[in-house]
């Protein structure tokens, strides 16, 4: 099967007044129609800005300085601001984290759905309405046309982000970027919109890229996951594969630290040290101050190699 | 709604009595008027004549209780110096004041808006920093100041503008205007524009400060994400927010439009209230200026009242009773 995102080398820089920042460097992906891709990496490491640039919503000072992404065999990196929008919202849609501020609070849910129909299909505004409608509904929302009717402030934050999934989902796009969409809401909640994004995305044939910095999350939900650390994927493959056998030193370590994975008892283990700046990595492997395993070649950043077939690690020393 | 709109109207008249307290006493304590009244060569008697026939023989809580009886049929006092209910003599000259400090507003809102949403969208451009630099320079400079420069320039130097009066006015509905007219108009130019330059500047300051932290909310990122072109992102979404402390300032400001006409007013011999409540100062015509405080004050709690009104249909979190249930 084609994928229907690939992004290749992808590199966003920040040219800020400190220094370049290098938030995305080098990033390479793909997914096919369906698939659920977790991204997957703590805070800082660059995932949301993957996102961005995907959705070509990078301000200055950053700007993509290299790398293709193809949307459906289209090169969109290319593509002037204009044609970047069409696709925007359209073939490829995205969900922020925070609910309480996504949805503009002086405009009603109608109008900020209906607006995202009518930016990229020319139809009447009752025919706009009856796709939101339906949206709502395909999203759990009961009593729809009331709810059209409201303003983002008589919903509670689950709600608020069942209504921005609607929205990602009303032209139905080929790729839905969610950007940590459950991290702000209660367990319960969070357990429903995963299970239902996962149907949706299934029923659908639309992929989906799920950022989280939960590894336990993308456990029973992507069919594939990447691990980012400070702007590069260090790790990717079939998610049961790289939780049972993590092969770098990073994964392994957040796989140590998550409570679930652990037997009860033992205290939990916790990768030393700190998230770099990004601005003083230098060259060499930006884990290597937290790493156990480092040695004098990792002062030459490691490239990716693939020790199994569709995994990668970015790592000399990769564990078994 | 009503029972909300009945407490304001409450509040407003307690507002009222509060400040005819205050003004009466104020104006009470600057001098007695007697002196400036009457023919400086009269005799003691004559002057006694006078102060009775004033009513300014009397303690101060009576004549406030005169005041107040008169007060409440819409009669407050006649004017000392001209003799006429002072109240009629205000109202004459209001709507010169309420012209020039609506042109005022307009000039400030028309032109303050646009090119703080500019600023705020290109602050690094060199546009964007001189209308910055160019409202810092309008913040700073006085009033009378600026009043003075622009009647150098426009009518002693260029010749272009008349520099006092109002010009040919004519009546809609009752009211003298000068707007309709061309030469109404080269009148109420400058003085409008002098008046508006503090405000246009606050505007200015205001409308980039919001435009420049809604870009940074991610209700305009999702908005982009959607796919919405820039001009409906811009227009609608950053806009609509930006517009509620706006127009909060605006109602707040309009009152102090009002009273910085005095300046503009004396300036460009506007023939206004401030330039009565001036003469009236001058002359110690204590039932003019406490009449002048308390339309004043009257015109401030409509607007604030209209402030409320707006307000709570920009933002739809502060409405008041109404709007569908459900989740909180
Ligand atoms: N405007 C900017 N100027 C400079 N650096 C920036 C800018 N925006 C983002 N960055 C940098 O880009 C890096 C990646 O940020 P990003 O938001 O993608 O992280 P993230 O993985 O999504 O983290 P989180 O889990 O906190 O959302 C950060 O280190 C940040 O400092
Ligand atoms: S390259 Fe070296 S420092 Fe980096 S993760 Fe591997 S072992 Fe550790
Ligand atoms: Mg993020």
């Amino acid at each position: 099967m084609s994928a229907v995102l690939t992004v290749d080398n992808l590199r966003t820089h920040f040219f800020t007044k400190a220094g370049v920042v290098k938030a995305v460097d080098d990033v390479s992906f793909s997914i096919e129609r369906g698939k659920i891709l977790g991204l997957v990496g703590e805070s800082g490491s660059g995932k949301s800005m993957t996102g961005y640039s995907i959705m070509g919503l990078i301000d200055a000072p950053g700007r993509i300085v290299e790398g293709r992404i193809v949307l459906n065999g289209q090169d969109i990196t290319s593509l002037p601001m204009d044609q970047w929008r069409k696709l925007r919202g359209n073939r490829v849609a995205m969900i922020f984290q925070d609910p309480m501020m996504t949805l503009n609070p002086v405009l009603r849910i109608d109008t900020q759905m209906i607006e995202a129909v009518l930016a990229h299909h020319d139809i009447s505004k009752a025919a706009a309405r009856d796709r939101c409608r339906a949206a709502l509904v395909q999203v759990g929302i009961p009593s729809p046309d009331e709810r059209l009717a409201s303003y983002p402030h008589q919903f509670s934050g689950g709600m608020r982000q069942r209504v921005a999934i609607a929205i990602a989902l009303l032209n139905k796009p080929d790729v839905i970027i969610a950007d940590e969409p459950t991290t702000a809401l209660d367990v319960t909640i969070q357990g429903q919109i995963l299970f239902e994004m996962q149907k949706l995305c299934r029923e659908s044939g639309t992929a989906l890229i799920w950022i989280t910095h939960d590894l336990s999350v993308v456990a029973g939900l992507a069919d594939e996951v990447a691990v980012m650390y400070a702007g590069k994927i260090v790790e990717n493959g079939h998610v049961s594969a790289v939780l049972d056998k993590p092969l770098h030193p990073y994964t392994k370590g957040l796989l140590e630290s998550v409570p679930s994975r652990n037997v009860k008892g033992t205290p939990l283990k916790q990768i030393p040290g700190m998230t770099p700046s990004l601005l003083s990595i230098g060259n060499g492997c930006a884990f290597r101050e937290r790493c156990g395993y480092r040695s004098g070649e990792c002062e030459v950043a490691p490239p990716i190699s693939h020790p199994y077939p569709d995994r990668g690690v970015r790592c000399v020393h990769p564990q078994a | 709604m009503l029972a909300y709109t009945i407490r304001r109207l409450f509040q407003s008249g307690f507002v009222l009595v509060v400040m005819s307290l205050l003004v009466f006493a104020g104006v009470y304590a600057i001098g007695n008027p007697i002196e400036l009244l009457v023919n400086p060569q009269a005799d003691e008697v004559e002057k006694l004549r006078a102060t009775v026939a004033l009513g300014l023989d009397k303690p101060l809580y009576e004549q406030y209780i005169v005041f107040l009886k008169g007060a409440v049929t819409g009669d407050l006092g006649k004017s000392f110096v001209f003799g006429t209910p002072a109240l009629t003599l205000i109202l004459s000259k209001l709507p010169a004041t309420l012209e020039l400090a609506f042109c005022a507003l307009f000039i400030a809102v028309c032109l303050g808006i646009p090119l703080g949403l500019y600023a705020g969208l290109k602050p690094d451009g060199v546009i964007g920093r001189s209308i910055m630099a160019g409202s810092i320079v309008g913040f700073s400079l006085p009033t009378f100041w600026v009043g003075l420069v622009l009647i150098m320039f426009f009518s002693v130097h260029l010749g272009w503008l008349p520099s006092n009066g109002r010009g040919e006015t004519v009546s809609v509905l009752g009211l003298q205007v000068s707007f309709l007219t061309w030469d109404g108009l080269t009148h109420l130019f400058m003085p409008a524009f002098n008046l508006a330059l503090l405000k246009l500047s606050l505007l200015i300051r205001l409308t980039r400060a919001g435009t420049r932290e809604a870009l940074l909310q991610d209700y305009v990122k999702f908005a982009r994400a959607k796919g919405l072109p820039a001009g409906r992102v811009i227009g609608v979404h950053v806009l609509k927010n930006i517009m509620i402390p706006i127009v909060t300032v605006i109602g707040l400001e309009f009152g102090g439009l009002i009273a910085f006409s005095i300046i503009t007013e004396t300036i460009f011999a506007w023939p206004g209230s401030g330039k009565l409540l001036i003469d009236s100062i001058n002359q110690l015509d204590r039932p003019v200026i406490v009449s002048y405080l308390m339309v004043i004050v009257f015109v401030f709690i409509v607007i604030n009242f209209v402030v409320d009104m707006v307000y709570s249909v920009l933002d739809p979190r502060v409405r008041l009773g109404g709007g569908a249930g459900g989740g909180h």
